[in-house]
């Protein structure tokens, strides 16, 4: 089996094992047996590196559905490389990291079941060429999340959450399959590969701006968007691992991949530019804008995240202008936006998880994220001070750490962008790199205090009376291996520019030349406007940092009423509402009304086709002679179904019931049909055994509704199906519209070697109708003894709401 | 309240053999003639059900400890088993075979997976009639 298939499947392999054999294993073990599943692929990918800087991709096909063009293609190039890199990198970390932070009480198999399944779905996003596939991997990272998030299930929030961060990043997913399906009618083809060759067939198709923008909701859902971030913050229920692995560091950047792998085929185009860049923009300010006001930690570098997704998406959006000029020595520079897209993705992965891994560690020691109380944690706390410090300095852009030097390229490419003339970008270009500006300020202001509420100032009384300590060295080591990385990337930035990013461009550009578009990457450019930029930054926000307490109200001007999480608290609760309205007016719990629908339904269809389409054709000629004994089988069942309509007692409709059932199974007797004669009466005594073990479990038969009205048109209905139903028995006899299938059944001894009809057709020719009836009948089975012996017993507390 | 139902008893204990054959023998006869997987079950159930209406659930669950619901889940196990079987054999998802078959004593036989499927039919209907009927009779 090709490595690729093996990487991916391998997370699947334990996600299924790990349920099955927890029980078997201590829980202190289950953990680092997990640990090694994303260690030993990230050293295996690290394989990868020099073979894909050369500029070599791998590729495997594995054929599943041939016939509509889907098969499991893997394709590994410098793009997904990075990707998967991180996935399992920050993956092995956070496993680690969980391993101290996740007290073995808590169901650890749950936990790392769905964590090991999230991470093979991310890489099979990542590394999947086709559509469809790279779609059901994409709905899988939701759903892995939505568990992840409800880990803590017993708390209301967490399923609010849950529920929110599902009905969002589904949504979206369902209108990028639908991109996908607009691309793979203008293209013909689902491999994102071949769609990128014949981009020209597509770039002039009426769909184009429709698929554009529906593939740009999946991404825009699922990397928290601007106005989709809502579902961000309220992630952050889930345990921190989880919202350090998926919510910062791999699964909000699926919607970053998506947009860079498929700028090679929107890219250049006008919509495309505004709506990437745009977008993130708006989402650049309005992250780092909210996370100012926030008083949870988490809540901040939630809000902090939704910010810098929106800052890689804008420069992503930006780099995607290089493609409008195509190949010249003056477009090279916009490529330089993506690369910057690309090294921040990677920054920022490194800076954000330690920075949740240090919230977490705050969480575990002192036992609340809340600013208000937390503060003068620093001497107890030395450690995980400095984490923070570099954590947030690199995010705030300053030196000597990572995130400086993608903010520089940062501006750079905003200023750049902002100064052109295409687009109308010579009238709205002016406040692209004013917005970034503005965002860096809050950036900074919710940086220092993340880092100043948390660790200087004076110890709050509340938290005083804890045993404040550091946390043990285990809880340490993924955030100081991260914070490491943040140092070193500073200093030696091109090894990663030139082994990771380089690879990486030439999937973004495949038409540009791969030597042009990587940059040297240096600290130190000289005072161009970019650094005062920063030192504007700096010195802004430092100020607005001491006088926060004075614009703090800044935030009380906008109405409740109108933010997006209301919106969608209201979209989902009129939504619920007028379904649950809906569903109580027609099932209203009398079986009287059920069977109404059902029969009006019934006569509508089948007797209504009877009428329109002139089917019923009815002639004396063919029928043969009807016996005496017949005639008196008849009556007795004619008899029987009107005294049935009279019976007083259950048990007397039982039995008169059982009447009619036996005289039916005399009728398959005198037609020579033992089988079904049989089966009959089989059937017909155990119903009646039936009916009488579950005799005393009814209550009497109650005086119905005795309105005339009411009473008439229950009689009519039943007149009307009677009708339909003989009418049906008649006509059949003669309808001609479709050529009988008898013929093809009595040669059964030939097709399926037996001479019982019926049975070839239950056993052979419908066998599938048979095995699913089989499986029907089983469910019903079960659903009857769960029913039954399951109910919720009175006093019985309720789960759900705690 | 204490039922005298000695003639019941005595003669289920002879009746319930007889319909055990009957069903039995139904559902090998069902190739060729009447009978078949699911007449066979209905009729193998209805005697099991007969024997706890006359003894009561305790002793018969003695005498015969089996749990119905994994007679039933053992049922669609061999249905959907020999439907996926087939597929290993690389013809189509769902194909029955058969042949004949020299066996010692019993002579010529023709034996088909068919059979299988069927049984498996039958193992379903038994196990869940049996488990509604016990289910509903044991609620209180």
């Amino acid at each position: 089996m090709p490595i690729e298939f093996i990487i991916i499947l391998l997370p699947f392999l334990f996600a299924v094992l790990i349920p099955i054999f927890h029980r078997r294993l201590s829980k202190k073990f289950i953990g680092w047996i997990v640990f090694f599943i994303p260690l030993s692929l990230f050293i295996l990918l690290t394989t990868f590196i020099p073979r894909i800087s050369n500029g070599e991709t791998f590729s495997n096909t594995y054929e599943w559905i041939p016939s509509l063009n889907i098969n499991f293609t893997t394709y590994i190039d410098g793009l997904s490389l990075i990707l998967s890199l991180l996935i399992t990198g920050i993956g092995a970390l956070v496993v680690f990291y969980s391993n101290f932070y996740l007290s073995k009480k808590e169901s650890l198999h749950h936990f790392y079941c769905y964590l090991l399944l999230f991470m093979g779905a991310m890489l099979g996003v990542v590394y999947s060429d086709n559509l469809i596939v790279l779609y059901a991997f994409w709905e899988l990272t939701s759903v892995s999340s939505f568990l992840l998030i409800a880990f803590w299930h017993h708390r209301k929030a967490s399923r609010a959450g849950a529920r929110k961060s599902m009905t969002i990043t589904v949504s979206g997913g369902i209108a990028m399959l639908a991109g996908f399906l607009m691309l793979y009618t203008m293209s013909g083809t689902l491999s994102i590969r071949e769609i990128i060759v014949n981009v020209d067939v597509i770039s002039d198709h009426t769909l184009f701006i429709p698929a554009l923008i529906l593939v740009l909701l999946g991404a825009f859902t699922k990397s928290a968007q601007f106005p989709f971030h809502i579902w961000l913050p309220d992630a952050m229920e889930a345990p921190t691992p989880v919202s350090a692995y998926l919510h910062s560091a791999t699964m909000v950047k699926a919607g970053i991949y998506l947009v860079a792998r498929f700028t090679p085929i929107f890219g250049g185009d006008m919509t495309w530019f505004w709506l990437v860049s745009g977008m993130g923009l708006i989402t650049l300010f309005w992250g780092s804008f909210n996370a100012v006001r926030q008083t949870d930690l988490k809540a901040i570098l939630a809000f902090s995240t939704v910010s810098q997704l929106g800052l890689i998406m804008s420069l992503l959006g930006f780099g995607s202008i290089a493609l409008y000029f195509g190949y010249t020595t003056e477009s090279i520079v916009y490529t330089q936006a993506t690369f910057a897209a690309l090294f921040h993705l990677i920054n920022h992965s490194t800076f954000k998880g330690a920075l949740f891994m240090m919230v977490g560690i705050v969480d575990h020691e002192v036992g609340t994220r809340d600013i208000r109380r937390l503060g003068g944690l620093m001497s107890f706390m030395p450690v995980t001070f400095t984490i923070a410090l570099i954590g947030s300095f690199s995010m705030a852009g300053l030196p000597p750490f990572n995130g400086f030097l993608s903010k520089e390229m940062f501006f750079t490419a905003a200023i750049k962008v902002g100064s052109l003339d295409i687009f109308s970008l010579d009238s709205l270009g002016i406040f692209i790199p004013i917005i970034a500006w503005v965002a860096s300020v809050f950036t900074f202001i919710y940086c220092l205090i993340v880092v100043g509420r948390t660790f200087t100032g004076k110890v709050k009384p509340d938290i005083k009376e804890r045993d404040l300590h550091e946390a043990p060295f285990g809880m340490l080591v993924s955030p100081l291996i991260l914070v490491t990385l943040v140092i070193l990337i500073f200093f030696f930035p091109n090894i990663i520019g030139n082994y990771l990013l380089k690879p990486a461009m030439t999937s973004v550009y495949p038409t540009f030349p791969v030597d042009e578009m990587t940059p040297r990457i240096y600290a130190w450019h000289g005072l161009n406007p970019e650094l005062w930029m920063t030192i504007g930054v700096i010195v802004l926000g430092i100020v607005l940092y001491k006088l926060v307490k004075y614009w703090v109200r800044v935030y009380k001007w906008f109405p409740q009423k109108l933010t997006f999480n209301s919106i969608y608290e209201g979209f989902i609760t009129k939504s619920e509402d007028f379904s649950e309205n809906l569903t109580n007016r027609y099932m209203n719990g009398n079986l009287t009304n059920y069977f109404i629908y059902i029969y009006i339904f019934f006569i509508a269809t089948v007797a209504g086709y009877f009428i329109t389409s002139e089917a019923f054709v009815w002639n004396t000629l063919n029928d043969s002679n009807v016996d005496h004994y017949e005639l008196i089988l008849i009556f007795v069942m004619m008899f029987t179904a009107v005294a049935l309509t009279f019976a007083k007692s259950r048990i007397t409709a039982v039995l008169i019931n059982g009447v009619l059932g036996y005289s039916v199974a005399f009728f398959f007797v005198s037609f020579r049909a033992p089988d079904l004669a049989l089966t009959q009466l089989v059937v017909e005594s155990i119903t009646t055994a039936l009916f009488l073990i579950c005799f005393k479990f009814l209550p009497e038969i109650k005086k119905e509704d005795s309105r005339r009205i009411w009473k008439i048109s229950k009689g009519v209905i039943s007149i009307l199906v009677g009708v339909t139903v003989t009418i049906v028995g008649l006509a059949v006899v003669h309808y001609e519209k479709v050529t009988t299938i008898s013929t093809y059944f009595e040669d059964a001894y030939h097709l399926a070697g037996g001479k019982n009809i019926v049975n070839t057709i239950l056993g052979d020719f419908r066998a599938f109708d048979t095995m699913l009836e089989v499986v029907v009948l089983f469910i019903a089975g079960l659903g009857v003894y769960a029913l039954i012996k399951l109910k919720a017993r009175k006093g019985d507390t309720d789960v759900e709401s705690k | 309240m204490k039922v005298n139902d000695v003639i019941l008893r005595t003669i289920v204990k002879g009746v319930v053999l007889i319909i055990l054959t009957l069903g039995v023998y139904l559902f090998f006869s069902g190739h060729n003639a009447p009978g078949g997987g699911f007449i066979g079950g209905l009729v193998l159930g209805s005697a099991i059900v007969l024997l706890y209406i006359t003894y009561d659930i305790e002793t018969i669950q003695r005498k015969m400890p089996f749990d119905f619901k994994k007679v039933a889940a053992l049922g669609v196990l061999l249905t959907t088993g020999t439907a996926i079987g087939s597929l290993y054999f690389n013809v189509p998802f769902l194909s029955q075979t058969d042949g004949y078959f020299q066996i010692p004593i019993l002579g010529e036989k023709h034996l088909t997976t068919v059979t299988i499927f069927e049984a498996g039919v039958a193992l379903t209907v038994i196990g869940t009639l049996v488990t509604i009927i016990l289910s509903i009779s044991e609620d209180d």
